[in-house]
């Protein structure tokens, strides 16, 4: 069987991450580091020591904005957000789901949004994350105020050719 | 010059007036937009966060469809452009991955057409010069700092057409608008993003802290080239904090003399139509 390190710097398929020699200048630039149970080179670390459920069951997986800030100053060329990318996969491939369950519900009615009419409507979006997540009232004011202005409209132009949309979406179905 | 066009889904919504002050800009600097034909949706970050093959077939779809013609493709929003980018990227560099996404996409994607963002092709193919020609008032008293935040230019192997870490180009423009540009050490931190939604309370904190430093370093106004740092920095600061924020299609516009700077400020929630009227810009 492979080894937790082995499987993530597969899936990253770029520079290994023992690459990294813990200088930090990742964490110490990273925006999310603040509100994260772990550090981003810490994960490199935890991974390194087969910590496995450990690093898929944690918050600070999902909740990496993905800015890229790491990856553009590391010395080492270690990609911290494709890994972070990776981990979210495995966490959802091998059933842990996310510790941090609202951000991978928005994603999820984000995705379906896409696959219903190949762009974003933004109300029926949000109004989709909202039943999923039970988080019915906030940014009510806001989403009122929107309508006003003209900038949310509930038919949106869709693509037209769904069907190679829902193409792409059966073939990179992940079971 | 004749460009392909992705809008992208905020342009068509939230963003509208991102897109029609681009479109408006294009057409006084004679850069012709043809929308792409039945464009669809990059992915963002929520494809690339779930399922990676996804976020590379959604926009290769897209390419695909650009390359019938030969010009570049022109993408305003820097969330859309930064996927492209790492399409782009991803299968310039791995055989093995083009031919499967070309299987799920099902077509043949060459690589053919340069992604480009606006503010490199007024810069680069328009020329500053040609944009100062165009000024017919200078925007005196503004004092935006540019707010480039993490899509446009970061990872810079991938987006490379600025400094990652302390961009001009923009500061540029903004320049050539008669604008007093002021110096800033946080155009490229991040304002939290797709986050937004989902972890409110952490972009409110990171949003209030841009709006304090932009008012330390003497602004009274931020500028921005993305939708959803917009929709971030106008939206989420807390009490009334706020400086407001404006793409920067929207002040050239403004500057060009043009007809519908007003309607879209209307649009902020911050509105910036008073500091516009006290410095008689309005
Ligand atoms: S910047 Fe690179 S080398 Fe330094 S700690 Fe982070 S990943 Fe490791
Ligand atoms: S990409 Fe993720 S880990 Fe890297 S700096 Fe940004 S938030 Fe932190
Ligand atoms: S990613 Fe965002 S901006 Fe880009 S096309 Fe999709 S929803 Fe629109
Ligand atoms: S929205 Fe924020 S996270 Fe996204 S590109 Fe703009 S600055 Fe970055």
């Amino acid at each position: 069987m492979k080894t937790f390190l082995e499987e993530v710097n597969e899936k990253i398929n770029g520079v290994p991450i023992q690459r990294c020699y813990h200088c930090r200048k990742c964490t110490a630039g990273c925006p999310m580091a603040v509100a994260m149970e772990h550090n981003p080179n810490r994960v490199v670390k935890m991974i390194q020591m087969e910590k496995r459920e450990e690093v898929l069951a944690s918050g600070t997986i999902w909740l990496c904005v993905s800015c890229e800030t790491c990856i553009t100053r590391c010395p080492n060329e270690v990609d911290i957000a494709r890994m972070m990318d990776v981990l979210r996969q495995m966490a959802i491939e091998t059933g842990v789901g996310a510790k941090e369950k609202n951000i991978l519900k928005f994603h999820e009615a984000f995705l379906a949004n896409i696959r219903m009419g190949g762009r974003i409507n933004e109300p029926t979006m949000m109004v989709h994350y909202k039943l999923k997540s039970g988080d019915l009232f906030s940014d009510m004011a806001m989403g009122i105020d929107m309508f006003r202005k003209g900038k949310l409209s509930l038919v949106s132009p869709r693509t037209k050719d769904m069907k190679s949309v829902r193409r792409i979406f059966e073939k990179t179905r992940q079971s | 010059m004749k460009v392909s066009y992705y809008p992208g889904c905020s342009l068509h919504g939230t963003a509208k007036e991102y897109d029609q002050s681009v479109r408006s800009v294009s057409h006084a600097l004679g850069i012709e937009l043809e929308e792409i034909e039945d464009w669809s949706c990059c992915g963002a970050t929520s494809a690339h966060s779930t399922n990676f093959k996804l976020s590379i077939a959604l926009p290769v779809r897209n390419l695909i469809a650009a390359e019938k013609k030969a010009q570049d493709v022109m993408i305003p929003c820097a969330a859309c452009f930064n996927r492209f980018k790492t399409a782009e990227h991803h299968l310039g560099q791995d055989p093995e991955l083009k031919a499967e996404v070309e299987e799920i996409v099902g077509g043949r994607y060459q690589g053919s057409v340069a992604i480009r963002n606006p503010i490199d092709i007024i810069v680069r193919d328009i020329g500053l010069e040609a944009l100062a020609a165009k000024v017919v008032k200078r925007l005196a008293g503004l004092k935006p700092v540019s707010y480039y935040g993490c899509l446009l230019l970061r990872p810079p192997d991938v987006c490379r057409f600025d400094d990652a870490e302390n961009p001009v180009l923009l500061d540029r423009i903004l320049a050539v608008l008669g604008a007093e540009v002021r110096p800033w050490s946080f155009k490229t931190d991040c304002c939290g993003g797709s986050l937004t939604i989902s972890k409110t309370e952490i972009v409110v904190r990171m949003v209030d802290k841009l709006m304090e430093m932009a008012r330390e370093a003497g602004a009274n106004c931020l500028v921005t080239a993305c939708p959803v740092c917009m929709a971030n920095l106008d939206m989420r600061s807390s009490g009334d904090a706020g400086l407001p924020v404006f793409y920067f299609t929207e002040l050239a516009a403004l500057a060009m003399g043009q007809e519908g700077p007003e309607g879209w400020f209307r649009l902020h929630r911050t509105d910036p139509r008073p500091l516009l009227k006290g410095l008689q810009l309005l």
